[in-house]
């Protein structure tokens, strides 16, 4: 565990007034507060950094103690052991310090050193808060976002199950109301906002509702026409192929894309592109064919 | 028939330790609409989590409200542009998974 220098963290010299600190304080806290750099999280480091910078500077009592202990903070303990013993012997020491609900985002320095001596909460002490909202990633394969199901997630030791929809799209961000932080004098739990990611399938791309695939096509079929059948989602499907189908060509299947999220029995298109495989190894035979073939023309 | 929560502003006010004054600017200035009953303000209670931002803001970080207005423009842009990134992340992987 490292020394925390809380003055050079608030940009401020060690004679600095309340002030001052009020004032480096807010002016860090403009540039890195969660709700002005939402999902970003080396500013909710560095807020935090400097909101337990405030917490201890901002107080008298506090940053009494740590300027008297310093670099030494690691005996603090000891000498206020020792010197509370020479005074009051027998009288029990009482905590003066009530709260220590922000304690989870205190660094184990100030936890060490102040042990449960807490935030107030900032400028307006015993308000409710409402709890701190979670985020959560979660990683599907496509063929699971094409069928509604449920899933347990584990959030912070807790078990979530949720539902998740068919047709959700890759970044999409749903959230879970009251499935966050615990609020604080009773105010309100925080949400969960869970944010899928959907994870490339090798075969068939999606943009939207549509889905989208290349299939080889074999020269003989292109050129006389005949039948193949290809993979969708939701299983095989037989294709008939015209004569004469040309590389490139891109067909259009109806309904057999994706569901349409939260619109039952809606769903998008399933395209279809055709890359023309053109024979190798030709035998002595066909090479004789081709050249007969290339006379017609 | 959906059900609609509110939020009484002075119950707001209270358990915050804020002036209604503060609130009543925000909807003075359209950032929050609250409504009435028997004299009493309140809120819907999918505009508590804006409204708590904006006590923040103000109490705790010491910005006006012609400031909070100026972010509140700010974050919606981010947040229209993080929509269209994602949308084009999205789009983009179709060409990609081509090559």
């Amino acid at each position: 565990m490292d020394y925390i220098d809380y003055y050079k963290l608030l940009g401020i010299s060690k004679t600095a007034t309340p002030a001052d600190i009020k004032a480096a304080y807010r002016k860090l806290a403009r540039k890195h507060h969660p709700d002005l750099n939402p999902n970003d999280k080396d500013a909710l480091k560095k807020f935090q950094q400097i909101n337990e910078a405030n917490e201890v500077l901002s107080d008298a009592t506090k940053r009494k103690k740590y300027d008297q202990y310093g670099k030494d903070w690691q005996h603090a303990e000891e000498f206020e052991q020792s010197r509370q013993q020479q005074r009051q012997s027998t009288q029990n020491q009482q905590q003066q310090y009530g709260g220590g609900e922000n304690m989870g985002d205190f660094s184990d320095f100030f936890s060490s050193m102040f042990g449960n001596m807490g935030g107030a909460g900032g400028n307006r002490p015993q308000a409710k808060y409402r709890g701190e909202d979670f985020s959560a990633e979660v990683r599907l394969q496509l063929i699971e976002a094409y069928v509604t199901h449920k899933q347990t997630l584990t959030v912070n030791g807790t078990n979530i199950r949720i539902t998740i929809p068919a047709g959700i799209e890759n970044g999409q961000t749903i959230k879970i109301n009251g499935h966050g932080g615990i609020g604080t004098h009773g105010g309100p739990n925080g949400d969960l906002y869970i944010t899928f990611v959907i994870l490339p399938h090798p075969r068939i791309k999606r943009l939207e509702d549509n889905l989208y695939t290349t299939v080889d096509l074999d020269l003989y079929v292109a050129m006389l026409g005949g039948e193949m059948t290809i993979d969708t989602l939701s299983g095989k499907v037989k294709l008939k192929v015209a004569p004469e189908t040309q590389n490139g060509t891109k067909i259009k299947l109806k309904g057999k894309g994706f569901p349409v999220y939260k619109q039952e029995g809606q769903f998008g298109d399933f395209y279809v592109t055709y890359n023309l495989k053109t024979p190798t190894h030709l035998t002595p035979r066909q090479k004789e064919l081709f050249t007969e073939l290339s006379k017609t023309s | 028939m959906e059900k609609t929560y509110h939020i009484a502003l002075n119950d707001f006010c209270k358990n915050h330790n804020i002036e209604i004054s503060f609130i009543e600017s925000l909807q003075n200035t359209g950032l929050i609409e609250a409504s009435e009953l028997q004299e009493a303000g309140f809120i819907e209670v999918e505009q508590l989590m804006q409204l708590e931002m904006y006590v923040r803001f103000h109490y705790d970080l010491d910005i006006n409200l012609e400031g909070i207005e100026t972010i509140m423009h700010l974050l919606n842009r981010i947040e229209t542009q993080h929509k269209e990134i994602v949308k084009l992340k999205n789009k983009l992987m179709l060409y990609e998974l081509n090559e």
